[in-house]
Formats: C-alpha cells, structure tokens, sequence
C-alpha cells in the first residue's frame, strides 16, 4: 500500500496545485508541491532506513521484490498494474525524492506566470517518475514513461529560459518529445513481440515482468526486441547517437534549473536497461554489449570534446553528463557485480554532481543575468560561498577520490577490466579528458581578471542549504559507499546471475 | 423481435417525420434542437431491449448484432453531440435553422443502417442516405461562398465514388450472382472479374473515408463545412462506412484474397504517411484535423490488414477513440467559431492564448490533442496501443514502421496546437461565450475530455464492451 501512497502524493499535490492555479492562493501551491516533494523523500528514507534488501533468490531465477501491489488493470490482455520494490528502486526514489525537494526549492520566489499550473505540471512530472520506478508491469511501465513527457515539454515551452525566445523553446520541447516518443514507440512494439512470444510458447497473455522473465528468445528475433528496449533507454540516456534532444534541452529550460534536476531522473534511462533490457534479454545483450560499450566509450569522448568548446554554462554541463552516462554504460554492460554495483554508484554520484552545478550556473545567471562563459572571469570572492561550491561540483564530476564519482568510475573499470581490458584501458584514458574540461570551466568563470567590479549578494540560505545538501551526500557515498551498495546489492547479484552465462561465452569468444 | 432489434433507427425515422410536421408549425430553433436531441436519446435508449434479442437477420438486407449495436451507439452519440454543438453554431443565425437539424437526422438513419448491412443493396442505400443530406449540410452556410464551394466538392466526388461503388457491385454480381456479403467469392470461377469488382468497392470506400490517395477532397471539405458539419462528416459518416467495410471484409469469403490485403495494406502506410506528412505545415486547425483523420484511418486500416478478432476488437477500440476525440477536437473548432458575425475561427492565430479567457475549452482541445497523439492518460494511447499490438501479432512490419514513424511527425503538430493554446494571448475580438447555448456545448465538451482521461486510465469496461460485440455470421 505503501507504493501506491507514493505514487499518489505527487498527481494529488499536482492536481491540488492545479485547482489554486486560478484563484488568489497561488503562492499556496509552492509549499503543496514542497510537502508533496518531502513526503516522498521521507518514505523513501522510510523504506531504505527500514527494509532489508540483502535477499536475494538469484539461484531460482525469480526476483525478489521487497513489497509489492497488484490491481486488475486490463484482464483481457493480462495487464494488472503492478508495482514493487527492491533495492534499485529504492535507491532510485530516493534519489528522485532529493531531486525533486531540490527542485521545488531552486524554483522557490522565482517570479513567473500561472505559478499554480507550474507546480501541477513539476509535480506530474515527478510522479512520472515515481511510477518508472515502481513499476514492473510492462504495460504500466511504458504508461508512465511516456506520459511524463507531457508535463516535461510543458514545462521547457511555456516556462523555460526566459533569455530564449518562444519558437526556440517550443521547437527544444518537441524536438525533446519526438525523440522520446518515437524510440518510445519502439520499446512498446519490442514489447508487444515479447509478449506475443511468450504467449506462443506458453499459451498465456501477460505483461507481467517476471512472467515475461522465463521467455527465451533466441537469435535474431531476440536481438531485434532487444534493440527496441535498447535504443528507448539509449535516448533516455543520451548515449551518441540518440543525444540530439539534450543540448537544445537544458539551454532553453526554465532558467532556475528546476527542470533540469528532475531532467536528470530522465537520464535514468540505466535504470530501464538493468531492469528490462538485461535480465530479459540476457543473450542479446551479451552480443550486444561490445556495441553497447564501445557506444559509451565514445560517449566518454565525445562529451568531454564538446563540453570544451561549449560557451553556455548549461549546455556544457549537459555534455559532461554524457560523457558520466559512458562510464555507466560500459558498467552495465560488462554485467560483472561490481560493475554493475559501480554503474548505479556512478548514476547517483553523476545525478547529484550534475545536479549541483546546473544549480550553480542558475544561480550565476539569476545575479548576473548570463551564463556565457566568455563573458565571466574571475568570480571567485566575489559571489560568496557560491564558487567554492562549484569547486567541489567541478571536482567531483572529474572524479576526485572522496568523492562518489570516483568510487563509481573505478567499480565500473574494475570490474569490467577482466572481460573487456582494452574498453577499459581507453575509458580510463578518458578520465584526463574529464579533469581537463572541468578545470577549464573553472578556470574560465572563476578565475582571472574579474568581470564584475563590485561583489553579488551571497547565497540565500535556501540555496546555500541546497548546495550543502548535494556536497554532503557526495561525500557521505563518496566515504561510506556500504550506504548504497548494501541496498542495491541483491539486485546487482540477480544482474549479474542473468549475465553472467552469456556475457563470458562471447568475450571469450573475442580474439 | 425484429422490430425490436431495429428499435433504434425506427426511432430516428419516427423523429424525422416528427419534426418535419413540426417545421409546418414552429421553427422555433430551441424546439427543433430538442425535439432532435430528445429523438437521439431515446434511440439510444431503445438499443438496450434491442441487445436482448441480438443476433438477429432482419430481412435478407440487415443483421443486427453486437457488432452493429456498438456502432450505433456510437453514431448516436456522435449525432447527438453534433446537434448540441449546431445548436449553439446556429443560435446566432436568424433564417432557416430547422431544416439542419432534419438533414442531421436523415444522415443519421443512413449511418445506423450502414453498420448492421449484410447485402450491397442496403450498404449501398446506407452510403447515399448519408452522404446526400451531407451535402446539404456542408453547404448550409450557403452565403458564404467558401462552404457553397465545398459543398459543392464533396458532391462531385461522392457521385463519383458511388459511380465507382455502383460499378464494382455490378461487376462482382456478374461474378457471383448474389449481393449478400457471405456469398460473394464463395463460388469459384470468374476470379478476375470479382476482384475487379472488389477493387473498385474498395476504391469507392477509401474516397468516402479519405483514404490516401483518395484524400483530395478532405482538407477542403472540413475548411468550408460549418464546424457542427464538419463534426458530423469526421465522426458519423466515417464510422459507418468503415464498420459497414469491417463487416464485409469479415464476413465475405473474398476478403481472403491475398491481392487485397496488399491492396489494404498498401492504403494503410500511404496513408499513414501522408496524412501525418501534409498536416505537418497547417496552419488552419480544420485543415490539420482533416490530414490527422487521414493518418487515423490509415492506423484503424491496419486492424483491417491484420484481420482476425483481436482485429474486429482494435476497431471498435480505436473508433470510440476516434470518436470521442474528433468530437471533442471539432466540437470546440465549432463552439469557438462565430460565422455569421465574422469568418469561422479555424486559423491556429483564433486559438492562441485560449488558455486565458476560456480556460475549459483550451484544457478540451489540449487533451484531445493529446489524445490524437495517442500519449498515455489519455484514450488514445489505448487506441494506438492496439493498432501496434495487432499489426505486431500480425507480423505487418511495415506497418508498425510507419505507425511510429508518423506518429513521431503528429507529435510536431500536435504539440504546436497545444502550446499555441497556453502561449501569450493577442488579444483577438472573440466571440463572448456566455449563451446557454454554447453553455449546454462546453459543458458537453468538456465530459467528453473527462471521459477521454478516464478511459485513457481505465478502458477495461469500455474493452469488454466492445469484446462481446462480435460480428455474427449469418448461416
């Protein structure tokens, strides 16, 4: 019941500030959708700080979810809307009840119309997000990925930059939107096929994810629905040649970040691939997976490149976080424990790091009203704590040792280093890359002769609270990663069961 | 019993002849918009003794089962709403109101004939009862010379089509020496002939229900008509003929001929892509809607592609869809116009910033924008959801491409609408809504925009629904 609580909180804190939008208690509807937002993260604290997600029942090939709930849905078609929970999940709410407080509280006091429709649509989005997680009907699963995009390409087209112009705001949403939907649309096709091959071996129409887990589906066929869940999650996870939205995205959504923080939930398109794309289709994968990294390896490059020559603060901040989604990939994919254990680190530790700095750069733009790189010099001292905070987000997405990004980063290389060894070698090698982009950026806005003669107001306590929020959970996973990997370890090992077969038939069938 | 089971269209005809003797006393439009509205509801009252005794031949012409019962609620429902949105459409007008609602109901007989036809003669019959008091209805606004052209269009073509219809049906009784669906192909021999014959059916059809390439017409046609016209044209005359085509192709044995599920499949993807393709630069909201049912019926071709009852379940699902949907999409196009005080606001510029002064209208069109776009919480994703899972069970892979891809384009216009709805208002002169007429239409609207999302979350009842309604088979 506990899973259906979460995901009713945000649509009825959404619906509630909808009804505001017209009357006079507008301002009301920013502290609906801050308790709506806190109510979340606090039973997802509730449920990491409680529940015990060492189990795992790998050996009979059946998940073990922690709670679950299950509702007739379309029994004609074997949908029931099933929701449960296990320690990925966990991790992932938690995460999206963080983002989502993050969110509300970088929006706070920003002047804008319809405030009331705002927080509906932010809250929407966010409940979205919530059901991505929890879901494991397949046919509930797609439900949610797909109508989050609604409140999502609203909020980029009537509420974003206020420096972009309408067209260029509308044409970033729906650019957004297409490439979402369309490799949506092929995730539902794969979908249905596996379906319908399941119900040709079995007799038995079902959406249900562990029903769906015994299909075997050799060959072609298999590789091709594969390919279906792949290419969604890829888009998601703005792998390379799926990444078109991403740039457009984060210039012209709302200035104050918002949208960006629960944007980066989107990005946990890696969640859909250690949920859906392996474990139902272990094969295909392992054939797959040389692709797939190779994929992530030029991801590494390929944003670390374009961050370089980026002049507005939030587009590269957007590129690095293509470059953090390679070394996820690369950890999925070579499917070991640790590695996987080492992509969901990398996936929190890039969220938060990411998170910070599109919050620094707002906050940049909302005291000196660009975000132009060339334009900025010499900050540092002159807008109180702020670039130190950005110092840290800069050094942590580089990967510094204490911080969670370097933690996830060397899981992922370690253990993909026994299979993939030249992979590896290269996606280090793609770690200097990193530090030279990060330190450039610092370099660029906080250092050198100043380009403003008298010091901004320093940070407001909410946003200082924000920052300090995000520097302290780097470090806590950074120094006492036994905090996440305990939770997620259970379904790590069944990843790593499913793989495990598969994936070292092919490598070792590598030259 | 069979006049029981025919309870619904004699309803209709009685109402016709009711309010053709009430023109001879009153043409009062607020009696005549009831009287007509009062005859729809009870029809559809009288479905629920008449699904007792389904299935039933009534004469050698109709059968009327499940099937045709589900479509004929819908077509009532779909009349229904079109004369409410033509009462508000023509509460403004002050000369000859009465006869619209008399032509809406004659189309409306011919549409609940269509769907329970088992012989060409009656699908004929049915085909020319709508479309003729169609034409009249298009060109109603007759001093606006734009609607008397299009009126005027439709016309010319729909003789045409029925020339081509008329043609076919003599060629395939030549054939097979019957007009009843299930005994035409049963005989072999004279194979060329019938599948010329068949060809032409087709062909006559696919103009009726602009399908690409027999589309020309559309976009010109829903521009001009009155907007309660045009409602009717997209919802009522489009369900019927299809359902009348679904029919025959499940019942007739030459509907296993492998040439014409080519033929059908090829119509499915042309129009798909066109109809997505050329509504993509619109920017006349009744021209877009027009080159977005295009696109729809090519999804709703692919259930007839694919065949098999899993099929005959996916149209019934994706015309309540599109029922529900078009009506509501068109029925604020018309409740937003004001044509004899100015021009009918159908440039996307009438509907920017609609959001701020008609705040239930804009969220109506938004959610059947939508819902045309076939995104999750909304009725059609449900819809669309089908037509994939079909055209994969079937293995039509070109298909299930051209699904995505255009849906991928409907996206952009789409999207477009509804953001032009929630952008920065302009402040055009607009019609003040505060008649009860328009009222009872908003009203109207706006439940069919809560039934979309609710059956968009729960469509299970509306499922079963339309799963017990089978197409009998005749002996």
């Amino acid at each position: 019941m506990i899973l259906v609580w979460l995901l009713l909180i945000p649509f009825v804190a959404g619906a509630l500030c909808y009804a505001l939008d017209s009357s006079r208690g507008q301002g009301a509807s920013r502290w609906i959708a801050l308790i709506g937002s806190g109510l979340i993260l606090l039973i997802a604290l509730a449920l990491w700080a409680t529940g015990n997600y060492h189990l795992t029942n790998a050996v009979q090939g059946t998940a073990q979810w922690h709670t679950q709930f299950q509702l007739e849905w379309i029994p004609s078609l074997g949908i029931s809307f099933h929701l449960a929970l296990d320690g990925l999940s966990v991790i992932m709410l938690l995460l999206t009840g963080i983002m989502s407080v993050l969110a509300v509280a970088s929006s706070w006091g920003q002047p804008r119309n319809r405030e009331g429709l705002f927080y509906a649509n932010l809250m929407w989005l966010i409940g979205g997000v919530v059901g991505i997680f929890l879901a494991i009907d397949l046919f509930a699963y797609f439900f949610f990925w797909e109508m989050m995009l609604i409140p999502m390409a609203l909020l980029v087209a009537l509420w974003g930059h206020d420096g972009s112009s309408v067209a260029a705001k509308r044409a970033a949403a729906i650019k957004f939107f297409i490439y979402t939907q369309a490799s949506g649309l092929l995730m539902l096709a794969s979908i249905i096929g596996l379906v319908i091959v399941h119900y040709e071996q079995t007799g038995a129409v079902t959406f249900d994810y562990q029903a769906l887990l015994q299909t075997s589906h050799g060959g072609a066929f298999g590789m091709v629905l594969m390919l279906g869940f792949f290419i969604a999650f890829a888009t998601k996870l703005t792998t390379i040649p799926f990444h078109g939205w991403l740039p457009d995205f984060h210039t012209h959504s709302p200035s104050d970040s918002s949208v960006d923080l629960t944007g980066v939930l989107v990005k946990t398109g890696a969640y859909g691939l250690l949920r859906f794309a392996l474990p139902l289709f272990p094969h295909a994968s392992a054939e797959f997976a040389p692709v797939a990294m190779i994929l992530g390896l030029i991801g590494i490059y390929y944003g670390a490149v374009v961050a370089f020559a980026q002049t507005d603060m939030k587009r590269f901040v957007g590129y690095t976080s293509i470059a953090h989604m390679g070394f996820v990939l690369i950890g999925i994919y070579a499917g070991t424990l640790l590695a996987v254990q080492g992509a969901i680190l990398q996936l929190l530790a890039s969220a938060l790091s990411t998170a910070g700095l599109f919050l620094v750069s707002s906050q940049l733009y909302a005291r000196l009203g660009t975000r132009d790189m060339r334009s900025l010099g010499g900050l540092f001292g002159l807008m109180g704590a702020m670039p130190g905070f950005a110092l840290v987000f800069s050094i942590a997405a580089l990967g510094m040792p204490a911080t969670a990004n370097f933690l996830g980063e060397f899981l992922v290389l370690f253990g993909a280093f026994a299979h993939w060894p030249v992979i590896v070698a290269f996606a280090a090698a793609g770690l200097i890359l990193a530090a030279v982009y990060a330190l450039y950026l610092l370099h660029r806005v906080y250092w050198g002769p100043p380009s403003i003669k008298t010091p901004t107001s320093g940070l407001a306590s909410r946003e200082y609270a924000s920052l300090l929020l995000i520097v302290a959970l780097t470090l806590i996973i950074g120094l006492y990663p036994a905090s996440v990997l305990q939770v997620t370890t259970g379904t790590a090992h069944e990843i790593a069961h499913w793989f495990a077969g598969p994936v070292s038939a092919v490598s070792s069938s590598q030259p | 019993m069979q006049i029981v089971a025919i309870l619904a269209p004699l309803i209709v005809t009685a109402t016709i002849v009711l309010t053709i003797g009430a023109v001879a006393f009153t043409r009062s439009h607020r009696i005549m918009a009831g009287l007509s509205s009062t005859g729809l509801v009870l029809a559809l009252l009288g479905l629920i003794p008449a699904s007792i005794t389904v299935p039933i031949q009534v004469t050698p012409l109709y059968i009327v089962d499940g099937f045709g019962l589900f479509y004929m609620a819908l077509i009532l429902i779909a009349a229904l709403i079109s004369a409410i949105l033509a009462y508000a459409y023509f509460e403004t007008q002050s000369d000859y109101r009465a006869e619209f609602y008399i032509l809406l109901l004659c189309a409306t007989l011919g549409a609940l004939s269509l769907v329970v036809c088992s012989h060409l003669a009656s699908l004929f019959i049915g085909i020319e009862l709508v479309s003729v008091p169609l034409y009249g209805m298009v060109a109603y606004a007759y001093r606006d010379s734009v609607s008397l052209e299009s009126g005027l269009k439709y016309m010319i073509l729909s003789g045409v089509a029925s020339a081509f219809f008329l043609f076919g049906m003599a060629l395939m009784f030549a054939a097979s020496g019957s007009l009843t669906f299930t005994h035409i192909g049963q005989n072999p021999g004279g194979s060329q002939l019938l599948l010329l014959g068949v060809g032409m059916l087709v062909v006559g059809l696919a103009f009726k229900l602009s399908i690409a390439p027999f589309h020309l017409w559309t976009p010109d046609v829903y521009q001009g008509a009155p907007g309660p016209a045009s409602t009717f044209l997209a919802t009522v005359s489009k369900v019927a003929i299809f359902a009348a085509l679904l029919r025959f192709f499940q019942t007739s044995p030459v509907a296993q001929n492998a040439w014409l599920h080519v033929l059908i499949i090829a119509l499915a993807f042309i129009s798909m892509l066109v109809g997505n393709l050329l509504a993509l630069r619109q920017n006349n909201l009744k021209r877009l809607l027009g080159y977005s049912s295009i696109a729809h019926l090519g999804y709703i071709l692919t259930a007839i592609a694919a065949g098999g009852p899993l099929a005959a379940t996916a149209v019934g699902v994706y015309f309540a869809v599109y029922i529900l949907t078009s009506l509501g999409a068109f029925g604020v196009v018309s409740v937003v116009s004001s044509p004899f005080t100015g021009t009918e606001a159908s440039d996307l510029s009438n509907y920017r910033g609609l959001f701020r002064h008609q705040p239930t209208l804009a969220v109506t069109l938004a959610v059947m924008m939508i819902s045309l776009a076939g995104i999750p919480i909304t009725f059609g994703f449900i819809g669309k959801f089908y037509a994939l899972l079909v055209a994969v069970n079937s293995g039509l892979w070109w298909l299930v491409a051209a699904l995505i891809i255009g849906s991928a384009m409907g996206l952009y216009y789409y999207l477009r609408v509804t953001f032009i709805l929630f952008g920065a208002y302009e402040g055009d002169a607009q019609k003040s809504l505060t008649e009860s007429s328009s009222r009872t239409a908003i009203m109207a609207l706006s439940l069919l925009a809560a039934l979309v999302i609710a059956l968009g979350i729960y469509p299970t009842p509306l499922i079963d629904l339309v799963n017990v309604a089978g197409i009998a088979v005749p002996a």
